[in-house]
């Protein structure tokens, strides 16, 4: 290997035959590793969904478990020690950028882990303004925590793991739920915080591209046990890229294979949205407040619309507007006889039951609209509020790969399954609309690839999709039109 | 505004250390609850009132916060004239219904006494930020690290589950079983909730373990919290005001003893 840093400042990572078995699979999520990371080291850790990328990343975050949750073989060390007793010498940073904050203002959060770890108080606070610069979060220490954008939360997080000064950074997908300025913020305030410390990195993440420039090895997990490939990252992507992309992963220079598409011609119109402005009422006031307004849209079968637009711009309020779940803020939006079907020309005065068949919404967080405790289950709940018989439901377990998890419940899904079982839910009752918030948000490039492909196929027999996306070649593949929103500003609006 | 960043004006109640302020309610509370008489639950509502200046709320905030107690306290008052314990002379009746002297007097002392316990704590509270509670219940009275602060971080998710219950109430309409009668549908939206807590309090756990919570090691407060001469004279003031309302109830020869 070449270019390999070390340092004196970063832990060493041993596994000697390790695995681990969640209590409620059958299959060990990790089994056979055998693997050295050296002081200083920055890792990519690659493997397809369901390698066990995540169960090691949290057991050396010592955050595992005990006995309870699961079995463990063989033997994983941080610097000779096991993960748990070697707190504070390792930070971790989740996806998700709402759960990870803990106290209400910037300042304090950043202390927290610095609290728990015994540091005393005046050596506290002169880390936390120093770990807030590193990542260069320029905030008022009282600045409330719940007003940041999710790049903000990432970077807030990432200043606590900092301000702890672990010897090894970990990161789980610490920007799968960003847009792509957010992105950057957050590989720029790591690249700049390993500089500085010198830390051991472990980073996890489907798109190589991101991380690229920052680590200097990459490991590829073997979902069957051990490892797939090891060594430079050149090394890797040049012998290893092409099985990683079969694999799901997003390596540069192996584009996923988009659906072909055939010639066509826009289909009756759905719905008119004229002057339309959209907003959300906010808890305990009774106008809603405007996000985005002035909106002139037409929609019809078979037409493929990509919202885009900057966070906070007011996408996923008209998403939700279109489909009729929200009251238009103002302007009007007509659903044409075409998509009415005989009901009034206002989607959001429809009953829930009569959307079914007409607009189908799958949501930016698909745990916001699982209802039951099993796969199964979930893609039944519209069929049998329709009445319809369940043939369908066996299909789309097959289309999207949901099959081997009939029974499991959806919130246990890997964020790449729960996706695609939200889309699943929309179309058990194939509606003539399907409205898409960030689809493809956290999907490996396999599922990205089979997603579209679905998605073409159903656009191509006339359904019309609105997608509301920041990814480009999402857009580039699927859209025919694109609504750029620019939102009135995020002055003013006022966090719950 | 929010309720685990609320908007404080600094006063001198609220630089008090927030454990004496509940301290200072609890006091208040047990020695307001002896006696069910008008005239000491009268004079701790006009002690109180003197007092309620300094606690900085600004008008609308005040009513705002006490409005249900303006409602609850003439409720109470009413329904104890009119079904509450006669004595004294019978000024009315109407079927079952009875107003006397005594009935009179006992709805009167309940409205006032309502006041006179409810105002101070939800004003004391109003002026308490929840991070500088747990940073006293830890601190000061020395409850575990975890019971506090994990009921700190707790209290953050509040504000999600509001934005989570709105996307429920979406999705449920989204996926065709938005139809069902209110309150089936509330008790479904509720349950779906629940999970999505549980989901998210075990991701915050996750991430608050990984930062070192919950570890053998001893922990430090990044912020003092201090229980000073201010902490103390704000007790006395606590304990001064109903002492005043039973003297003035014994000299008036109105205190009656709940448990005579």
């Amino acid at each position: 290997m070449t270019g390999v840093r070390t340092s004196a400042a970063g832990a060493r990572i041993t596994a000697r035959g390790w695995g681990w078995r969640h209590a409620s699979r059958r299959a060990p999520a990790v089994q056979g590793l055998d693997l050295t990371i050296e002081p200083g080291e920055r890792v990519l850790l690659l493997g397809r969904s369901g390698a066990g990328k995540s169960t090691l990343i949290q057991a050396l975050a010592g955050v595992l478990g005990g006995d309870e949750e699961g079995d463990a073989t063989g033997e994983l060390l941080i610097d000779g020690h096991p993960p748990q007793s070697a707190r504070g010498e390792a930070g971790l940073v989740l996806q998700d950028p709402d759960s990870q904050v803990v106290l209400a203002r910037v300042g304090d959060d950043v202390a927290f882990a610095c609290e728990n770890l015994g540091v005393p108080r005046d050596e506290i606070w002169r880390r936390v303004p120093a770990a807030l610069a590193e990542v260069g979060l320029d905030l008022p220490l009282d600045h409330p925590t719940s007003q940041l954008s999710g790049g903000q939360k990432q970077r807030l997080a990432l200043a606590g793991v900092v301000a702890m000064r672990p010897r090894l950074l970990l990161l789980d997908e610490p920007t799968a739920n960003l847009d792509p300025a957010g992105v950057v913020e957050v590989r720029d305030a790591v690249a700049g915080t390993l500089q500085t410390s010198g830390a051991t990195l472990v980073v996890i993440e489907h798109r190589v591209s991101v991380w690229l420039d920052v680590v200097d090895r990459v490991i590829v997990l073997d979902p069957a046990g051990g490892l797939l490939a090891d060594g430079s990252p050149r090394d890797v992507l040049t012998s290893a890229g092409a099985q990683l992309a079969a694999a799901g992963v997003w390596v540069p220079g192996f584009p996923p294979a988009r659906p072909l598409r055939g010639a066509r011609t826009a289909g009756e119109p759905l719905l008119a949205a004229t002057g339309l402005a959209v907003g959300r009422t906010e808890f305990a006031r009774r106008r809603p407040t405007v996000v985005s307004s002035g909106i002139d849209v037409e929609l019809a079968a078979g037409e493929s619309l990509a919202i885009v637009g900057e966070n906070g711009a007011g996408k996923s309020t008209l998403a939700l507007t279109l489909a009729g779940l929200l009251a238009p803020a103002g302007g009007t939006l007509e659903a044409l006889p075409g998509l009415a079907r005989g009901l009034g020309s206002l989607p959001y005065r429809w009953r829930s039951k009569q959307l079914l068949t007409r607009t189908g919404m799958v949501f930016q967080d698909p745990e916001h609209q699982f209802l039951t405790g099993s796969v199964r289950a979930e893609l039944e709940v519209g069929p049998r509020a329709l009445g319809e018989d369940l043939d369908r439901v066996d299909e789309l377990l097959e289309r999207l790969h949901l099959g081997h998890l009939a029974n499991a419940n959806p919130f246990t899904l890997s964020g790449g399954e729960k996706r695609r079982l939200s889309v699943a839910t929309a179309l058990a009752t194939r509606p003539q609309v399907l409205l898409l918030d960030e689809p493809t948000f956290g999907q490996d490039s396999l599922t990205w690839q089979e997603l579209v492909a679905l998605l073409a196929e159903l656009v191509d027999a006339g359904t019309a999709l609105v997608s509301v996306t920041h990814d480009r070649e999402f857009v580039d593949t699927l859209a025919d039109r694109i609504v750029v929103l620019e939102g009135l500003s995020s002055e003013g609006r006022v966090p719950v | 505004m929010s309720l685990i960043v609320p908007d404080i004006r600094p006063s001198a109640v609220a630089r008090i250390n927030p454990v004496a302020k509940m301290l200072a309610a609890i006091l208040l509370a047990i020695a307001l609850l002896l006696s069910i008489d008008w005239v000491s639950a009268a004079v701790a509502l006009g002690l109180e009132a003197l007092l309620l200046p300094f606690a900085g709320l600004s008008a609308r905030q005040f009513w705002l916060r006490t409005a249900t107690l303006w409602v609850a306290a003439p409720l109470a008052a009413l329904t104890t004239v009119l079904y509450g314990k006669d004595s004294g002379a019978l000024l009315a009746r109407l079927g079952p219904i009875t107003i006397t002297d005594g009935s009179l007097d006992l709805g009167l002392a309940i409205g006032l006494r309502i006041l006179a316990i409810g105002l101070p704590g939800i004003v004391l509270f109003a002026t308490t930020d929840p991070t500088d509670l747990a940073d006293g219940l830890g601190q000061v009275l020395r409850l575990p690290a975890r019971f506090v602060l994990g009921g700190l971080a707790g209290l953050r998710l509040v504000g999600l589950f509001i934005e989570d219950w709105r996307f429920l109430a979406l999705a449920r309409r989204a996926r065709g079983v938005g139809d069902s009668n209110p309150i089936a549908r509330i008790a479904r939206q509720g349950f779906s909730l629940l999970v999505l807590s549980v989901r998210r309090g075990s991701k915050l756990a996750t991430a608050m373990e990984a930062k070192g919570f919950g570890s053998e090691r001893e922990r430090t407060w990044a912020r003092p919290s201090v229980f000073g001469a201010k902490e103390w004279r704000f007790i006395v003031i606590a304990i001064a005001i109903p002492t005043a309302a039973i003297v003035a109830a014994a000299l008036a020869g109105t205190w009656k003893f709940v448990l005579s």
